[in-house]
């Protein structure tokens, strides 16, 4: 190899050749819809909810959540083949602190629901609840057993149903697409009061601020259904 | 070299007692004969439960507690010990115990056989007998303020049970659960736990990072599915439900222990075209759970969610991909019927043929990639060769059965043992390993992969060239099924776990009378204590992992 003719880049060139084609030709892979939309101008003004709400939307943390058979399918749903990654909501985070999304996966029992109860208030808010299956949304084909809950809805408020038994990885993925939608819009259940968070409450030294926040609380709502003669 | 003949596993036969020898063995302490259809059945007192057992135990071989029934009559409380030779499991025999109405009490056979543990508990949670001698006499699967017994006959199905609040008190409130002067932690895994592979919840006593004591807290799962069963007709309500216990893809397996169990109850003959679908099915399956086992195991040693993990996963959506060809779903395949499957293969037939042989042409070395991913990794070597030793005795003990009783060199394998289905035609092995530890019982999965390709293989070239019309998928069987009364059966299958056994008493109707179902995970679990008492905690998940549990089957 000689070394003398140093190896010197013509930088003028390739800085030409990369603007040349981040504007405009052979490769547009920058020019997107998105860049057309914005013009010469790198600002876009919108409001701050609707920005937060896409942001939500689009970069989901879900709950590592196993309970029964459809968590089976809800582990292929992350898996190689369907990816569930690829829709911006597969990062599996084993800590509810982390997470804000729970897949309920399977059939809830009455010695199981308190302890769901407990890992759903772990999570920050907002927080989206995704039930999946037949079991999670009415107690599927255990519904008339003595044990089973009819249904996550009886213990946490959910955002969306995916019915099956088990529903395929592609049901789950488009359910989980909707929730994206939904959540994008600005659409989600109502935050529920937790029943321990008035014992907290309760702690506080009692200045103006707990007084009104205890005010709004209404205490029909805080025992948590499971109202067995009523439901289905 | 000797000349003498070197001893073949062949000439290992195992004694047989005629019912009449038996009951000349237990003398006086038989108080009535019944005759069950797997096997006779000896009614003996309460009182002498530990007595009768340990006979049959030490003099006549019977040393596998396979499964307890429980169950409430007309006119009084009936425990069934259903036991069986680890040696020759078709050699079987049923100690009736029946106890008065308003006094339900038996005497406890947990000294003579450490699985009545569990199960005995489960038999008062369910039914609500009580076992005199118990260690510890406390509900297991239900939560401990429920009221009644749901399968006892005076309770109120429709009656609402509230589960207070004051199951939300958070039980690490206090660390230390004894007294001030102990040294040890308590601390709670699960139910929600990453490891502990569903909703199970283990109670560890922690001395220093060393496990002195862990007890297993299931029940998180029990989805009645018992009840179920005796709410369902024979003929097509139960089907469905035997695809949810182990729902690890092994579908096919447990719907083989309901159809083994029903067709020998009503007498149903099933074609042997027929019997070569089931088998060539059930081992998809097999090989559908054992992937997710492995690739579960690896998770649960060194946390490998990228690639072991995506590995298996893979190759299970192909056995999945030919398994919904099959069927017609993708995990819960309600195919087999009594007297048959629902369905012929897939037409084109040719097209079904080659996905399966190109899955099985693929098979070899993807496992060779397992190989050098896991059982070759120095790292999960150190981490589970030598942990989690379960000696042989204490296995049987424990009524463990599958790869984890295998894992522990005893051999034991009912497909061979009690033939069924067309396991008898075909050429394959038994997978043995003697290490005891969490590395063979991982190696006895990885090799009965192996095993349930070559049935696979031969299935396939039987069924290619099976004439086309004597495909007979389904015998004649009537519409409604109504096997006479008071008949009893209890028959098992080797499921991937294990041991699977139904256990039906027939009442007349078109229904069961009971319904139980003996789940390998179950009696499984309960070795887990013995494997990691002394051990690290993550040797204790280790050791979890290796028992491959599906909560589904342990709550059922």
């Amino acid at each position: 190899m000689s070394s003398d003719q140093p190896f010197v880049t013509d930088d003028s060139q390739v800085l030409t050749d990369t603007r040349d084609a981040r504007l405009a030709g052979a490769d547009n892979r920058f020019n997107s819809k998105l860049r057309e939309a914005f013009g010469s101008s790198p600002f876009i003004l919108t409001k701050f909810d609707k920005f937060m709400n896409w942001v939500r939307g689009s970069s989901m943390f879900m709950l590592q959540f196993g309970i029964a058979c459809c968590s089976i399918e809800m582990m292929h749903t992350y898996a190689v083949k369907h990816d569930l990654d690829r829709f911006g909501a597969g990062v599996p985070r084993a800590s509810p602190r982390q997470a804000d999304v729970i897949i309920v996966p399977g059939t809830i029992v009455s010695k199981f629901a308190p302890r769901m109860k407990r890992v759903y208030d772990q999570m920050p808010e907002p927080k989206f609840v995704v039930g999946m299956g037949s079991c999670t949304i009415s107690g599927g084909p255990f519904q008339e057993g003595y044990n089973v809950i009819k249904g996550a809805e009886e213990v946490i408020p959910v955002d969306i149903h995916i019915p099956g038994c088990p529903p395929r990885p592609e049901a789950l993925v488009y359910g989980v697409a909707k929730l994206q939608e939904r959540i994008a819009n600005g659409e989600s259940s109502p935050v529920v009061v937790k029943p321990y968070e008035l014992e907290q409450f309760g702690d506080l030294e009692r200045d103006e601020i707990v007084d009104q926040l205890a005010e709004e609380i209404d205490t029909d709502d805080l025992v948590m259904r499971y109202n067995w003669a009523d439901s289905p | 070299m000797s000349l003498e003949r070197p001893e073949t596993s062949e000439s290992k036969s195992v004694q047989r007692h005629s019912a009449d020898e038996l009951a000349d063995l237990l003398g006086d302490l038989v108080i009535g004969r019944e005759e069950h259809i797997n096997a006779p059945g000896y009614v003996i007192r309460p009182d002498s439960v530990q007595e009768t057992l340990s006979l049959l135990k030490n003099e006549a071989g019977f040393d596998h507690l396979s499964c307890l029934t429980a169950e409430e009559r007309a006119d009084r409380y009936e425990s069934i010990y259903h036991m069986k030779k680890f040696d020759d499991p078709t050699q079987e025999v049923s100690v009736v115990v029946p106890t008065s109405k308003d006094n339900p009490v038996s005497q406890s056979a947990e000294p003579v056989f450490r699985t009545a543990d569990w199960h005995e508990r489960e038999a008062y949670d369910l039914v609500g007998i009580e076992y005199e001698g118990h260690p510890d006499m406390r509900r297991i699967l239900l939560p401990e303020t429920w009221q009644g017994h749901p399968l006892a006959k005076d309770y109120d199905q429709e009656r609402p049970q509230v589960v207070s609040l004051r199951e939300h008190a958070n039980p690490l409130q206090e660390d230390h659960r004894d007294d001030q002067d102990s040294e040890t932690m308590y601390l709670n895994i699960g139910p929600h736990h990453p490891a502990t592979h569903g909703v199970l919840h283990l109670e560890c006593t922690l001395d220093g990072e060393q496990v002195a004591d862990v007890n297993p807290d299931i029940g998180y799962l029990h989805r009645c599915e018992e009840q179920m069963c005796q709410n369902g007709t024979y003929r097509y309500q139960i089907m469905p439900y035997p695809d949810r216990w182990d729902y690890i893809s092994a579908g096919l397996l447990n719907e083989w222990a309901y159809a083994r169990a029903a067709e020998d109850l009503a007498d149903i003959e099933v074609p042997e075209y027929a019997q070569v679908i089931r088998t060539m099915g059930a081992e998809l399956c097999r090989i559908a759970a054992h992937m997710l086992a492995v690739g579960t195991f690896a998770l649960d040693v060194y946390g490998d969610f990228t690639a072991i993990f995506m590995y298996a996963i893979r190759d299970r959506e192909k056995a999945q991909n030919i398994l919904e060809d099959l069927t017609g779903q993708r995990l819960m395949f309600n195919y087999f019927r009594l007297g048959g499957v629902v369905w012929d293969l897939p037409e084109p037939r040719e097209e079904f043929f080659e996905k399966t042989r190109d899955f099985l042409e693929e098979l070899p070395e993807a496992l060779e990639e397992y190989h050098d991913l896991i059982t070759g990794n120095e790292i999960l070597q150190s981490r589970t060769i030598g942990t989690g030793v379960l000696p042989p005795e204490v296995a049987k003990n424990y009524g463990a059965t599958g790869p984890v009783l295998r894992g522990s060199g005893v051999d034991y394998d009912l497909r061979r043992d009690d033939p069924y289905g067309y396991y008898e035609n075909l050429d394959w092995n038994v997978i043995v390993e003697d290490g005891c530890d969490n590395y063979s019982r991982l190696l006895v999965r990885m090799k009965e992969v192996e095993e349930s390709a070559k049935i696979i293989e031969q299935c396939i070239d039987i069924l290619e060239d099976w004439p086309e019309d004597e495909r007979n998928i389904q015998s004649n069987v009537p519409r409604t099924l109504r096997p006479e009364d008071d008949t009893e059966i209890y028959r098992a299958v080797e499921g991937a776990k294990g041991e699977l056994g139904i256990y039906i008493r027939a009442d007349g109707t078109e229904k069961p009378g009971r319904f139980k179902i003996r789940s390998p995970c179950f009696s499984n679990l309960q070795t887990l204590p013995e494997m990691s008492n002394g051990e690290y905690v993550p040797d204790m998940i280790a050791s979890l992992g290796s028992l491959d549990i599906v909560l589904g089957e342990v709550d059922r």
